[in-house]
């Protein structure tokens, strides 16, 4: 079973521990409006907390749950109401049975709803992925719900990371949880044995993009957590989704000139983007290719 | 106090009196250092006798002299395609990084903002004339936020006093570019700006350091006078959709076919590696590997360029 975890949390192209160091801190930072971000769990996780308990977006790894709920507890002593997973890697699903039992005092039904695209549970089900399924799973373009008297709203973005994942708006807050679709600090991770390809990531990026407004001179306004990395804004999202872009454009190019995958890669068309991003260039520059070959 | 009924001091009191005295003076000199400080506060506008041509109309495409910068940055700026400004809504209201207001319109307020109780200097606040930026240089010694917080176009600034001097350092900077043609600088960078005034000149020296991009510090410096009666108006600005494109369109050029790339060399006679950057090309040494490059006889082009009115091609 410890084999199958590993393979739902660290897949070829991605650069997230598989486990976290045992010296791993758990780092809380207010966000906006009722929406908080913990850092260092594996991936960050989302917390929205109020008078009518607790909503989070993705779990983290599974052997850091007791730090997480203590971080969680500084923000909230409320039960976990709702747990939303973005998509099906274990970094971020791994903690699911863990913090779902924060809920346990819930009114019927008892157990807090996880909420997650239908192929997520379909991958854990294929894969047998060892986490607690969602137990509310959707299958189309996008959910709604109000907690916390907050609407909040949850889209999918169809093959992106993989195949099912999600966005999470908190409408009043005026936050975005991205998931995986968005990672500042490393090349996006496209899963292809899950589904994944680099149009959805692009289709996702220009979601977040539609959805998010600045404040003034693109700077603040609507703030973006992604599945690891920084707190980001739209400006933010903007370089992601140019970096990507480009690289899909010069990949694009490269195929329509008939080069092999392994010319493509000695062309180095990620080249000026290899010293801000971490990751391997030649991984994501494969799975690219990869992409759009299909 | 004697039998007469005169007072006169005893020993404790003239010990107590003298040690009074110290601690007098003492203050009064320590508090004369603390305001022996310079005070920045006030109106500046800017001095364009450097580097003109690239700060007022702009760099022309291409030219990276002057710039030590990687092979990676080379090619980001090969690829910028100027169409992105207009094409991408997103670009159109950003504003200029901290590092790089100071060469724009840079039309400058600097006021001070004190501890009620205690007098001494908080923070400087500064505003920009473009896009009304404003910034917060912290000097109460708090420390810089952590890694995951949020970068901002002005980035978060701490100072500290170097004898006249005012050393600031700035973290968490959103990327943007160190020259307007596609040279970008990283979110990852670090600039430390040196402050000083003399009478009525204000000069900031500026140090880049960016791993991501650079192979070595950008030093840059840049002026402004004293001018009481500016006044710094709104800058204001609303992006709008210019031009029809394609949802998602990111203009770039592709690796190599980016036809503009001679036109600053051959416009001002250089050779063209000269004009590619890197740090090999700022030093004089540099000049023995350019062998059979002849200047041109005469200058054509920004010949005279020091202000908004005279930088005519």
């Amino acid at each position: 079973m410890a084999a199958v975890l590993l393979a739902g949390a660290l897949p070829a192209q991605q650069s997230s521990p598989a486990s976290a160091p045992n010296n791993a801190e758990i780092h809380v930072l207010p966000v906006q409006g009722a929406v908080s971000m913990l850092v260092g769990g594996g991936a960050n996780i989302t917390v929205q907390a109020g008078k009518d308990g607790i909503l989070l977006v993705d779990t983290g790894l599974p052997e850091l749950a007791p730090k997480i709920i203590a971080a969680l507890r500084t923000l909230s002593d409320g039960p976990v109401r709702y747990i939303v997973n973005t998509h099906v890697h274990t970094d971020h699903t791994g903690g699911n049975e863990a913090l779902a039992k924060l809920g346990r005092d819930n009114p019927p039904p008892t157990f807090p709803r996880i909420i997650a695209n239908l192929a997520v549970q379909e991958r854990m089900a294929s894969n047998q992925i060892d986490v607690l399924w969602p137990n509310d799973t959707y299958s189309t373009p996008f959910k709604d719900f109000s907690f916390n008297n907050e609407p909040i709203v949850v889209y999918h973005i169809p093959a992106a990371h993989t195949d099912g994942d999600s966005l999470v708006f908190f409408r009043r807050s005026d936050v975005i949880s991205a998931g995986d679709i968005f990672t500042p600090d490393r090349y996006p991770f496209i899963d292809l044995e899950r589904g994944g390809s680099v149009q959805g990531i692009i289709n996702g990026l220009n979601k977040i993009l539609e959805i998010t407004v600045p404040l003034r001179y693109q700077e603040g306004g609507t703030y973006v957590i992604p599945g690891h990395g920084r707190l980001c804004d739209e400006a933010d999202v903007v370089e992601f989704r140019d970096m990507v872009t480009i690289i899909r454009d010069r990949v694009q190019d490269l195929i329509k000139k008939g080069m092999s995958l392994e010319q493509v890669k000695a062309a180095k068309p990620s080249f000026d983007y290899d010293t801000q991003y971490s990751g391997s260039p030649d991984a994501f520059v494969e799975a690219v290719y990869k992409s759009l070959k299909r | 106090m004697g039998e007469s009924g005169v007072a006169f001091p005893s020993l404790y009191d003239v010990w107590l009196m003298s040690a009074l005295r110290s601690v007098f003076w003492l203050a009064a000199i320590a508090s004369a250092r603390l305001f022996a400080q310079a005070d920045f506060s006030g109106e500046w506008a800017p001095l364009y006798h450097e580097d003109a041509p690239e700060r007022l109309p702009g760099p022309e495409l291409a030219d990276y002299t002057e710039l030590p910068i990687n092979a990676a940055a080379r090619m980001r700026a090969d690829s910028w395609d100027a169409d992105r400004i207009s094409v991408v809504e997103e670009y159109q209201c950003r504003p200029h990084g901290s590092d790089y207001s100071m060469r724009g319109l840079g039309n400058l307020r600097i006021w001070r903002e004190f501890d009620p109780a205690t007098q001494r200097t908080l923070a400087i606040h500064t505003h920009m004339l473009a896009w009304d930026s404003e910034r917060t240089i912290y000097l109460d010694g708090r420390p810089h936020p952590p890694d995951y917080a949020p970068h901002t176009w002005q980035g978060f600034s701490t100072g500290v006093w170097e004898g006249n001097m005012l050393t600031i350092t700035t973290t968490h900077l959103k990327e943007n570019y160190i020259r307007r043609n596609g040279v970008p600088r990283s979110d990852q960078a670090i600039v430390t700006e040196h402050w000083t005034r003399h009478g009525d000149y204000l000069t900031v020296t500026t140090v880049i350091d960016d791993p991501v991009f650079l192979t070595e510090p950008l030093v840059r410096s840049d002026n402004w006078y004293l001018d009481p009666g500016q006044h710094i108006g709104v800058f204001g600005c609303e992006y709008a959709a210019e031009l029809p494109r394609p949802e998602g369109a990111v203009p770039h050029h592709l690796p190599g076919e980016n036809p503009f790339l001679h036109e600053f060399a051959t416009w001002y006679g250089l050779p063209f590696e000269a004009t590619r950057g890197g740090a090999e090309t700022l030093y004089p040494e540099y000049r023995r590997k350019l062998t059979g490059y002849k200047p041109p006889e005469k200058c054509e082009r920004y010949c005279t360029c020091t202000n908004l009115f005279n930088c005519n091609r």
